[in-house]
């Protein structure tokens, strides 16, 4: 399967709606294949020979059709009724997660152009902030709660769950669950400015046991600097990029940018633009607007040393 | 003090003729054709500018095209692929889908109708001077720099000035209110020119069914428009006098503007489709020999799709977290106005099963029509489904659908229109074998670049995306699209070509060669300024047929009438059983809707920045005042009188 498919679901939620867009679309071309049949083979079998003049053909009733007519659109109906009670019955299913298992609780935030997790506790020492990738546990359902940071976003994992908009002013909700691990792509879907195209994230679903741990390395702060060399490395990173991005152990603080904390964990960098290798990393930094034009991270013109010093550090946030 | 005057009968002689000739001429020189308010002369630059308009909007979507013919392509930037994709948007929809429609009904309604205008010739013009004003206006933004690029829909937050701060959603959002006051003067014309000017004897049950298409598209656009208008108005107020309508931050809220938008938006995609699938009623059974089947089913239908067409607009919402119970109400509503089009569908298919098809250009445009309509139409029962459309919605596959209704119900229909209208239009034959070539071409090409394209979208290619990743399963099928646009703009093209060809060589057509039913084939082709020598008497729904079909309820007569010729006059007839009723005195040709547009150019070019160019909208508000002083000075030779020249 593609990426962004959704022709195969993968989580209880989608299985019915998936079974359901088949059902739709099956109908659909059965249709279209009956409606295009009766067409070419009417004008077939009544075309009278090609460049007769019109007048040449006799005007005539030949029968009112109002029969068939009706029996076209009766059936018509019966389809459209059956396909409306379908809907409604999966709208009822996929309305809330299943009863019976807590879900896991992440407020996801859509800005331009990135997204912004966190995962909820009643204890606040263990809320988890994080960026583009949100890992989950597999079958569990995963409670979402969407808020819209400037205009209006839409969070999408089509592999597990349809759309929902992130709107400034309002929290909207959805849930999802996984019931294979993998890696699923999501994408915002609601046309959001310059930078729509590549405001991608990934859902990853592991056992739970491996999200457990997952959650406990992510919750830990950043290794402090190891060398005196790092820690300049560390200070260069906070002048420059402090004022936007945190790393939680370090002073770096700013809160309008992707948190860094555990950034080598993650396998994409820009909204799931690029992937983390040093070269990557390096080249987002140096010019942030050559790779995505419109981006809201600044071009901050670093000289040679301090973009090394910069990718040295973040490459040492495991 | 009355003013009451039996209108005298009787046929047409040379001198009358020559006589109505002179009161209706359009004046030669520049000032004639400014001050133009001939219906016939308003329709044909209605069709060429909705074609201008076509043409620019199609060479949008090929530059996109090309953009996306590969991913990771760089030939646009961000900023210019999302100008290009809002302003296609915008050109197709408001600046071509509707006033193209405009332009066929305001040439044949009185031809239609049995009546030498349209109620108010004055303001046909004036809907026209607005439309192309308006389009111009538009464009300035867009040459400028500063088109639109929020998408045709221009959702806030990201059109408020703190995310959009250049002039960009100004020019548009005052363009749009512009634009509608065309849309809506023109709209009261054809209602009341419906209600009015129908022939003596043409009840509503003898209406072609494009008139019924085009007057229920004009009583939705007089209720829906205001919604879009108010929209933009409060949207610029927030722009420009620091209102919080849309602004979160004070209060205001952003779902505001989708349901001021889309209570408008979904109920015009009807408005843009309804008079061509009336046009679609009316031609194909032409070339089946035959009446069309189920008349009365299909304008209840056509009735019926505009009546649901008013509560389906949250389907364009649901994934914005509006209760589920409410996606529910919409949801079962998009399922159920399938119904009336199965009706139109089954109607046609029958006609063509129940006649002799003559297979002319004009008939492969409007046969094709059927295919497509139900692909556009099945796409939309999918969307329809919440579940369902929370994964399609903003995907390829909507953008698929949107080009099957808007294309296969739009354009196929209006080209078949033009082929099959242009004698009448012209006195010339278009071209059958270039015709063929471009049908062929043009059907071809169509369908290689949007069929395709539903797979694009069920494979999870987003919309208003300037590029694209590789390895997302989307290369092969842009590729595809791509060249099926090309071939389709080819075969769109080959039209054009064959309009010009046809112009300069083409065979005579004579009054009917088609030998079709309706009163416009009663006449020379082209037709004279005055329409109809004398006024027709209408016994059935196919005048010119009925002797042949052997309707029973009397018989229509063409050649003799009520002959008025003193200066411009029609007969206005009553509402549902079209008996005559008054002597309508028609205006004379006058460069007020033109001044009065010059005027309301002023007025909103001076909103674009209100603080600076006040006094230009102040100077448009006096032009404005100066031409309706001109409209409407009285003039005695409007005023009815009992003693005629006779």
């Amino acid at each position: 399967m593609t990426p962004l498919s959704y022709l195969t679901g993968y989580g209880t939620k989608a299985y019915p709606v998936t079974a359901l867009t088949w059902g739709l679309l099956i109908i659909s071309i059965v249709v279209v294949v009956i409606v295009t049949g009766l067409v070419v083979v009417g004008v077939i079998t009544r075309r009278v020979r090609p460049e007769t003049p019109l007048g040449e053909v006799p005007v005539d009733r030949r029968g009112s059709g109002l029969g068939l007519l009706g029996v076209g659109v009766g059936i018509s109906t019966f389809v459209l009724m059956i396909s409306a009670v379908w809907t409604m019955a999966v709208i009822a299913k996929i309305n809330a997660p299943p009863p019976g298992q807590k879900p896991l609780v992440i407020e996801i935030t859509g800005g331009q152009w990135w997204w912004k997790a966190r995962y909820l506790n009643d204890d606040a020492s263990k809320v988890l902030t994080t960026a583009d990738e949100f890992h989950i546990p597999v079958s569990r359902p995963v409670r979402i709660e969407l808020i819209g940071a400037d205009v209006i976003h839409s969070f999408w994992v089509p592999a597990l769950a349809g759309k929902t908009d992130t709107i400034p002013g309002q929290t909207n909700e959805t849930w999802l669950q996984a019931d294979k691990p993998g890696r699923y792509r999501g994408q915002c879907t609601q046309y959001c400015g310059e930078q729509h195209a590549h405001m991608a994230f990934y859902v990853i679903a592991e056992p739970p046991a491996q999200f457990e741990q997952w959650l406990k390395d992510q919750l830990q702060p950043a290794v402090a600097p190891t060398s005196p060399l790092i820690a300049q490395d560390e200070h260069v990173f906070v002048e420059h990029c402090g004022a936007c991005h945190t790393v939680r152990g370090s002073t770096a603080g700013g809160s309008v940018a992707p948190d860094l904390t555990h950034l080598m964990s993650r396998q994409t960098l820009a909204a799931g633009m690029l992937e983390n290798t040093p070269g990557a990393l390096a080249g987002w930094i140096a010019e942030p607007s050559a790779v995505k034009p419109g981006t809201k991270m600044p071009d901050l013109y670093l000289s040679g040393p301090q973009l090394s010093a910069v990718t040295t550090y973040l490459e040492t946030l495991k | 003090m009355t003013f009451e005057r039996v209108p005298a009968t009787g046929t047409a002689s040379p001198g009358y003729l020559e006589r109505l000739t002179k009161i209706w001429e359009t004046e030669p020189g520049i000032l004639g054709w400014f001050s133009s308010v001939d219906h016939k002369e308003i329709g044909i630059r209605y069709i060429f500018t909705a074609f201008i308009f076509l043409a620019l909007g199609g060479v949008e979507a090929l530059i996109m095209r090309v953009q996306l013919a590969r991913p990771d392509q760089h030939l646009l930037t961000p900023e210019q692929y999302d100008q290009l994709f809002s302003t296609h948007g915008m050109t197709m929809i408001f600046l071509y889908a509707m006033p193209i429609l405009s332009g066929f009904s305001n040439y044949l309604w009185p031809l239609l109708l049995g009546a030498r205008d349209m109620a108010f010739p004055r303001v046909n013009a004036l809907s026209y001077w607005l439309f192309v004003a308006a389009g111009i206006f538009m464009y300035t933004g867009f040459a400028m720099g500063a088109g639109p690029n929020d998408g045709w829909f221009n959702y806030v937050p990201y059109a408020n000035k703190e995310y959009n701060p250049g002039l960009n959603m100004d020019f548009y959002a005052l363009g749009m209110i512009f634009l509608g006051i065309s849309t809506t003067v023109g709209s009261v014309n054809f209602v009341v020119t419906f209600l009015r000017l129908r022939a003596p004897g043409m009840s509503i049950n003898r209406v072609p069914i494009m008139i019924w298409g085009t007057f229920t598209a004009s009583v939705a656009n007089i209720l829906v428009v205001p919604s879009v208008s108010l929209a933009f108005f409060l949207l610029w107020m927030d722009r420009n006098f620091g209102t919080h309508f849309f602004d979160v931050s004070a209060g205001g809220q952003p779902l505001l503007w989708q349901h001021l938008f889309w209570i408008f938006a979904h109920p015009w995609v009807y408005a843009i489709v309804l008079p061509a699938m009336g046009m679609v009623s009316d031609a194909l059974p032409v070339f089946c020999r035959r009446p069309l089947v189920g008349y009365t089913a299909v304008v209840l239908s056509t009735l019926a799709t505009m009546t649901l067409g008013f509560g389906v607009w949250v389907h364009h919402m649901f994934t914005t977290g509006l209760p589920t119970l409410a996606l529910s109400f919409f949801s079962g509503v998009s399922i159920i106005i399938a119904i009336p089009s199965a009706v139109a569908v089954f109607a046609w298919t029958l006609t063509i099963w129940l006649g002799r098809p003559v297979i002319t250009t004009a008939f492969l445009y409007f046969a094709s029509m059927i295919v497509l309509f139900v692909i556009g139409g099945v796409s939309g029962f999918m969307t329809g489904s919440v579940p369902v459309d929370w994964q399609l919605h903003d995907t390829y596959f909507v953008v698929a659908h949107i080009h099957y209704v808007l294309i296969g119900i739009n354009l196929f229909p209006v080209i078949g229109g033009l082929y099959f209208w242009f004698p009448k239009f012209s006195g010339k034959m278009m071209n059958e074998t270039l015709g063929k070539w471009s049908f062929w071409t043009s059907f071809i090409g169509f369908n290689v670049a949007f069929l395709p394209m539903h797979l694009t979208g069920l494979l999870g290619m987003p919309r208003r995306v300037y590029t694209y990743p590789a390895h997302m399963g989307w290369d092969t099928l842009n590729m595809v699209t791509s060249i099926g646009a090309f071939v389709f703009a080819i075969g769109i093209v080959l039209t054009f070509i064959n309009v010009l060809v046809s112009l300069r060589s083409g065979r005579i057509a004579g009054p009917n060669p088609w030998d079709a039913p309706t009163l416009e084939w009663s006449m020379s082709s082209p037709p004279p300024p005055y329409n109809f020598a004398v006024l027709p008497t209408v016994a059935s729904r196919h005048p010119l047929w009925e002797q042949r079909l052997g309707d029973s309820h009397g018989t229509s007569t063409l050649d003799e009438g009520f002959t008025l010729d003193d200066k411009r006059e029609t007969i206005g007839t009553t509402a549902l059983d079209s008996e005559p009723d008054v002597i309508l005195k028609m205006p004379f040709d006058s460069p007020a809707p033109f001044i009065l547009t010059v005027g309301t150019s002023l007025i909103f070019a001076g909103m674009l920045i209100p603080s600076r160019l006040w006094a230009v909208t102040a100077v448009g508000c006096l032009v404005v005042i100066a031409a309706i002083l001109i409209w409407l000075w009285p003039e005695r030779e409007l005023g009815q009188r009992v003693e005629s020249s006779q």
